[in-house]
């Protein structure tokens, strides 16, 4: 059983692409080779900077021979016939074999497909999946046409067996395969040659490559660990990071460096990600102080010196890196300091959207907006305004014009330097979050206020405008924004009519919109006046004085040309009724995915969305997590089979007799015990029920309901419906629809699936 | 190697070290620039498959970055040095680091590294892969194989390679702040800083960007410059004085130049808006375009020659 060694040699891969090549490569490959009938013990990919590498062991030597039978003309057909089959199938005339089927004798050809020696194989499928590559992103190079994610070099392609390694014989625009790699740029340039996968490992080593990623990491990781710990420092975790920089080494040299004194005092989320972003350092704390004191750098090679000319080098690049982010820094915080109102008049400027203003525009309604949701949320309606005022405000300072991720952390630091109140500057960082669904969720009621309204802003704006999300396509987030609402209203339990705060946001947009529009107006007013007063050559004001009247009869046949939007402050109807049903119903779209990951049925949703008050995301959970929990039990689970037994009856007699038995069933006409300990039953049931519903005690209402599964089943096997006497089938059906009743005023079983 | 001694030393140094490679050492092209890459040595004759390899210095303008001579690494006015070669030799990187050696920089003391960094320029309606060059982590050049220009597919592929000089040479010589660099030999009788050839200008370009060149006049200019270079390559190519066929691309390419130099005027007069922006970038891309397609029909784009 042979093994197999692919290594693709090339100018740097990006760290990013690395992994996942690897993993295409070996899928590619492997897959091919099963295909072609050659199957395998195990694989293994691996690549660094300049290679992506597989290693397949216990590889079939040969394809397994096929042998295929094909099905002819008869004997004795025409020689044409016969003649014609014989080419189709590849074979001669005296190969043909004659055999009865028991309809009379036919030719077979037999035709033996013999194994395939791997090596074919291999090279075939090699050069197949170097042509078709799944690169993000591929290149041309020099003259040719081949493509790849840089330049590639050579290919080393090995078969090892027990007589010794044979390399693969295979040529790729002109790239023949060998048996020679080599090794690190720098430290060990000569070109070597391979006999096995375990000899070309550890010749990498010998020629200071790390042919594993993680074995990579893990001595990235180790040395950092431990040249930190002798400094009293620990590594600030960050993997994503640690993996990237193992994507640009082939032989690992870790440096220790310290931050300038003059830098320790910028917020350590800047140092962090100054020095990520620009310079792919890791960050050194010290757990003393909770301090960023120092970094790790990466270099990618043994300098003779010890690293002391890169260790300089690097610490000047961050230095100067530093400079310009404290250069930010402090020019914030003179802004921050007197208040940011330079900030917050310069997000005048900015569009938030064309059709929904500036940002400052959407600040000033989720100010509004966030007074509103205030007292739901136990918040302070004049704080929860002020922070919607300012969370927004870092937008537009040097720093997150920098380092757009810093965006709300800036906002809280420069909230805090403002002298604003704690809770505002928390809600500075909170307010955008849950960004993903296991990012947390905000829970100091300032902070859920403005976070709610943040979304549920954003959410009607869009809607307003028609630019809602559709299939892969959503731009503006909203499905996030409306996960976000859904998460923070959840675990906070905020019980709100998510209709209510829409109608009001939708208000708040439509008098902004309103006033300016009445202000542009004014001013277009106001310049006619100024000529005319001119060329009339008297006083402006005197001229205003003058045509009063005739203004505002303007203003008001140019408000209703213009359409004003339509102020609503309780109705719900026309458009913003269409407005508000279809956004609470992607709002509980987006429920119901939520809830499904935690378990619970959509249809059991369904069944609670047709109950009051379904706009009240909280009391919708609740009444659904409990007839979700109903539902499992045995009693649960049987009742729904009784109800719809029930209602089915009760619908078909309905129509047949064209009545609605809705009313009047007496318990003088039961002739049964069961029949009279249903009567019983709900008697009982809906005295429970009806007050817990109201308390909204839906434990109680549910058990109870599930507490009738026994009567209605004991019910229907003692009684006859359709009795002869009319009376009692009446009697009965509307004891039935009792039964409807009770049931759907806890929830609407019609919805419940199976 | 020994260490050279002023940001002219690095000049010549590369410009010997490519010129031993085989490169044509070009001057710079006498018109204003935004970066090497302007050059017509090199986005025109990346077009075609004619093959080429030139280097050259090349002065570049960016009006947006001049800092009044105070920055110690930010001037409105810079040097890039530029090295293009049709088709890309297999060994580029090679030739490249060899170029690093001649200007003094110990490969057994530093750490280089090709971090990815994809090129595109939207004026120029090009586009390539590479990287950037990081020496102890500070970006040194710009390493690209054009696949893209001026909407044509680059075939053969070109590798280009930009150092930026200054920064190259702040750091081969140890400096902080660029004026201070020693622009020739220290040594020499009068010896110059770098802030002794050019702060003044600095600073004299900076009010002049920033505050005071005239916006209609550079905007008329603008407009003048797109409108002669679609003029010129509407002109039938065969020219009906001498009887030949002569297809004006650089002659038409120096307008597109002009007008991308004219943009970024006016663009750091900050009275270009967002949305204009992408219009305006919009508009040199679609002269690089037409320069581009001009340059492909004659015989330096690789053409078959007129019949005599």
């Amino acid at each position: 059983m042979p093994d197999l060694l692919i290594e693709l040699f090339s100018e740097e891969i990006p760290a990013r692409m690395q992994a996942k090549a690897s993993d295409d490569l070996k899928k590619l490959v492997t897959n091919g080779l099963v295909d072609a009938g050659l199957t395998y013990a195990s694989a293994g990919a691996f690549a660094t900077p300049r290679r992506l590498t597989l290693a397949v062991e216990g590889l079939l030597a040969n394809s397994p021979a096929v042998r295929e039978e094909r099905k002819g003309p008869k004997v004795g057909a025409p020689d044409a016939a016969v003649e014609g089959f014989c080419r189709g199938a590849g074979v001669s005339r005296e190969d043909l074999v004659a055999r009865d089927t028991g309809k009379g004798e036919v030719w077979f050809a037999v035709i033996d497909k013999p194994g395939r020696p791997a090596a074919e194989i291999v090279a075939e499928v090699l050069e197949g999946t170097i042509r078709s590559f799944p690169w993000p992103k591929s290149m041309r190079w020099g003259a040719g046409s081949l493509r790849w994610v840089r330049p590639l070099h050579s290919i080393l392609c090995l078969l090892t067996g027990d007589d010794g390694a044979e390399v693969v014989p295979l040529s790729v625009e002109g790239i023949e395969a060998g048996n020679v790699t080599r090794g690190h740029r720098f430290l060990a340039p000569e070109p070597f040659s391979v006999t096995s996968f375990e000899d070309y490992e550890a010749k990498l080593k010998r020629a200071k490559v790390l042919l594993r990623p993680e074995e990579r990491r893990e001595v990235i990781r180790g040395e950092a660990d431990a040249q930190a710990f002798a400094k009293g420092l620990e590594v600030v975790a960050d993997e994503g990071l640690l993996s990237e920089i193992a994507g640009l080494v082939e032989w690992p040299v870790v440096l220790l460096g310290r931050i300038e004194d003059q830098f320790l005092d910028l917020p350590p989320e800047v140092l962090q990600t100054s020095m990520k972003e620009h310079q792919k350092f890791l960050s050194l704390r010290n757990p003393k102080t909770g301090r960023i004191e120092g970094f790790v750098t990466v270099a990618n090679t043994e300098a003779a010196d010890g690293g002391a000319t890169i260790l300089a080098g690097n610490q000047k690049v961050l230095a100067a890196r530093l400079a310009d982010a404290k250069f930010f820094w402090e020019n914030d915080l003179r802004v921050a300091k007197a208040g940011m109102g330079d900030w917050l008049e310069s997000l005048e400027q900015v569009t938030f959207h064309n059709k929904l203003g500036s940002v400052k525009d959407k600040i000033d309604r989720v100010v509004a907006l966030a007074k509103e949701i205030a007292p739901m949320v136990g918040a302070d309606p004049d704080m929860a305004a002020e922070a919607a005022r300012v969370a927004k405000a870092d937008l537009a300072s040097e720093m997150v014009y920098e380092f757009p991720e810093l965006q709300g952390l800036m906002g809280r630091y420069y909230a805090a330097e403002a002298g604003l109140p704690a809770e505002v500057a928390a809600a500075c960082q909170d307010h955008y979050a849950p960004l993903g669904p296991s990012d947390a969720v905000p829970t100091a009621p300032v902070s859920v206020a403005v976070a709610l309204a943040e979304k549920l802003d954003t959410l009607t704006g869009f809607w307003a405008i028609d630019e809602k999300p559709t299939g892969s396509k959503d731009p503006f987030a909203l499905r996030r924004a409306a996960l976000g609402v859904i998460r923070t209203l959840l675990s906070n339990s905020t019980r709100l009519s998510v209709v209510d705060q829409c109608v009001a946001a939708y208000s708040i947009f439509a008098v902004q919109q309103n006033r300016q529009r009445q202000d542009a107006f004014e001013k277009t007013l106001d310049a006619a006046d100024k000529v005319q007063a001119e060329a009339l050559g008297i006083p402006v004001e005197d001229f205003k004085e003058m045509m009063i009247d005739v203004d505002n009869q303007v203003l008001e046949a140019q408000i209703a040309s213009d359409g004003v939007l339509p102020v609503v402050s309780d109705a719900v109807s026309g458009p913003l009724g269409n407005l508000t049903s279809d956004l609470l119903s992607f709002l509980h779209d987006r429920l119901k995915v939520h809830l499904r990951d935690e378990g619970i049925r959509h249809d059991v949703i369904d069944a609670c969305l047709a109950m009051p008050n379904a706009d009240d995301l909280t009391l919708l959970v609740k009444r659904a997590t409990v007839l979700s929990d109903t539902l499992k039990t045995e009693d649960g689970e049987n009742l729904i089979q009784g109800y719809k037994r029930a209602n089915n009856i009760l619908t078909q007699a309905e129509e047949k007799d064209g009545v609605e038995y809705s009313f009047g069933a007496d318990v003088k006409f039961a002739e049964t015990e069961e029949e009279k300990a249903l009567f019983a039953a709900l008697d009982t049931a809906e005295a429970r029920i009806a007050p817990a519903m109201e308390q909204e005690d839906f434990s109680t209402a549910m058990s109870a309901m599930a507490s009738l599964r026994q009567p209605i089943d004991a019910f229907f096997e003692a009684v006859q419906i359709n009795a002869e006497s009319e009376v009692l089938r009446r009697n009965r059906l509307n004891l039935l629809s009792r039964i409807r009743t009770i049931c759907l005023s806890v929830a609407d079983l019609n919805r419940i699936e199976g | 190697m020994d260490k050279p001694r002023s940001f002219q030393e690095i000049i010549l140094r590369l410009q010997t070290y490519w010129a031993g490679q085989g490169c044509a050492v070009l001057q710079p092209y006498d018109m204003e620039v935004g970066a090497g890459t302007f050059h017509p040595g090199t986005t025109l004759r990346a077009l075609g498959s004619t093959p080429w390899a030139a280097a050259y210095v090349q002065p570049s303008r960016r009006p947006t970055d001049g800092r009044y001579g105070d920055s110690p690494n930010r001037m409105q006015h810079y040097y890039q040095y530029q090295v293009i070669i049709k088709p890309s030799p297999p060994d580029l990187q090679a030739l490249y680091l060899g170029s690093l050696a001649a200007i003094g920089i110990d490969m057994g003391l530093h750490d280089i590294r090709f971090v990815e960094d994809d090129w595109e320029s939207p004026t120029l309606g090009a586009w390539g892969l590479g990287w950037e060059v990081w020496c102890d982590g500070m970006e040194v050049s710009q390493f690209t194989y054009f696949q893209q220009v001026g909407g044509h597919d680059c075939h053969p592929v070109s590798g280009e390679l930009t150092y930026g000089l200054e920064r190259l040479a702040m750091y081969v010589l140890g400096v902080d702040h660029v004026m201070e660099m020693p622009f020739n030999d220290p040594a020499a009788p009068i010896p110059l800083t770098y802030g002794d050839v050019f702060r003044e200008a600095e600073a004299q370009y900076a009010r002049w960007n920033f505050d005071v060149a005239d916006t209609d006049t550079l905007m008329k200019h603008f407009e003048d410059a797109e409108a002669e270079c679609a003029r010129i390559l509407a002109e039938p190519h065969e020219d009906p004085k001498t009887g030949r066929r002569i297809v004006m691309a650089l002659p038409a390419y120096d307008q597109c130049i002009k007008a991308s130099h004219l943009f970024n005027l006016l663009d750091a007069r900050g009275v270009i808006s967002v949305t204009e922006r992408q219009a305006y970038i919009g508009r040199v891309r679609a002269l690089a375009k037409l320069c581009a397609d001009a340059f492909v029909q004659t015989e330096a784009g690789g053409a078959a020659p007129a019949a005599a």
